[in-house]
């Protein structure tokens, strides 16, 4: 499974949707329901996905799904 | 009927008093039980064989609450033998008593660390995992002093207050993750603790309980295992008194 394909499925996974809706440009608050602590729930598994830590400062600015698959490539070579 | 079939439970302080009773009635409800205790290992030792005695499994672990990488290392040691925490009792608690115009910072501290800052840590530390299940039953063990006040318990009921409000907070944060956040709070009970106040003390406390007679420790347990079960499902953020009236 490709990193990519990975970050959609935790996310389809944390937050109860489809894979479909897990579309690039998805917000997670707008588009796909999130509350805070979905949010804190999803930069948890990716650290547990990926063996990274994210910090508070950067996990504010995962906003959407790009957001989460650029910051994940970016680091995961 | 076993009211808690096959939960696993983690117990803070439970090798005395209230805690030692918690344990015990959670193992007799049908729970696996993890024992923690700071120091006292010997009692430890026999809850965990009266744990066995009754069918269950025992996981001794000590660890002081205070400590954030102690306990981080116990809680995993639980997960590890019991595969996850359903249901975990915040109840260790100390006392360091006296009139707050004498007493000592570290009194102060201490007293603080161990029963409001070790019930952050030990819930930090668990809550992960109940998330990921999407269930668990956490509950504080807090006192009626809390509410009523008591000279020289400043730092303690500042204490147990504290739980009352950490729980409640966490209870709206984690109520859409299947996680229910409750509060025990004790009267006057038999336990090592009380019977550590003079004598005096003791009987003018006795007096003010309606009921007549001190609370005993299976008494207070009791109330645990039914906020632990999944009868109390829907039972989140609440404060049960176990009191005898006292208030």
């Amino acid at each position: 499974m490709s990193v990519e394909e990975k970050v959609i499925k935790i996310i389809a996974e944390k937050l109860n949707v489809s894979e479909d809706q897990v579309k690039p440009e998805a917000s997670f608050v707008d588009d796909l329901g999130a509350d805070s602590l979905d949010l804190v729930e999803l930069v948890m598994a990716m650290e547990e996905e990926f063996g990274m830590e994210i910090s508070d400062e950067e996990a504010e600015k995962l906003r959407t799904v790009k957001d989460v698959l650029d910051y994940i490539k970016e680091r995961v070579k | 009927m076993e009211l808690l079939k096959d939960k696993v439970a983690l117990v803070t302080g439970a090798s005395r008093g209230i805690g030692r009773a918690v344990a015990v009635e959670l193992a007799r409800a049908g729970a696996d039980v993890a024992v923690n205790y700071a120091v006292s290992e010997e009692a430890a030792k026999e809850v965990a064989r009266e744990i066995e005695s009754l069918g269950r499994r025992a996981f001794l672990v000590k660890f002081d609450v205070a400590d954030p990488s102690a306990v981080a290392e116990g809680v995993k040691a639980v997960e590890e033998a019991f595969g996850r925490i359903d249901i975990l009792v915040n109840n260790a608690g100390i006392t360091r008593d006296g009139l707050l115009v004498r007493m000592k910072d570290e009194d102060w501290e201490r007293v603080l660390s161990v029963n409001l800052k070790g019930a952050f840590l030990v819930t930090k530390a668990v809550l992960p995992g109940m998330m990921k299940r999407r269930d668990g039953r956490i509950i504080n063990i807090s006192s009626v002093v809390a509410f009523s006040g008591n000279p020289g318990q400043t730092n303690y009921a500042a204490s147990k207050a504290g739980l009352v409000g950490f729980s409640r907070s966490l209870a709206l944060e984690v109520a859409r993750r299947g996680i229910t956040v409750n509060v025990v709070a004790p009267g006057y009970i038999e336990t090592d603790m009380t019977a550590a106040l003079p004598e005096k003390a003791r009987e003018a406390l006795l007096s003010q309980v309606p009921m007549g007679r001190a609370g005993t420790p299976e008494e207070v347990a009791h109330a645990v295992v039914f906020l632990a079960s999944d009868k109390a499902s829907y039972i989140t953020g609440t404060v049960l008194h176990v009191n005898g009236g006292l208030w």
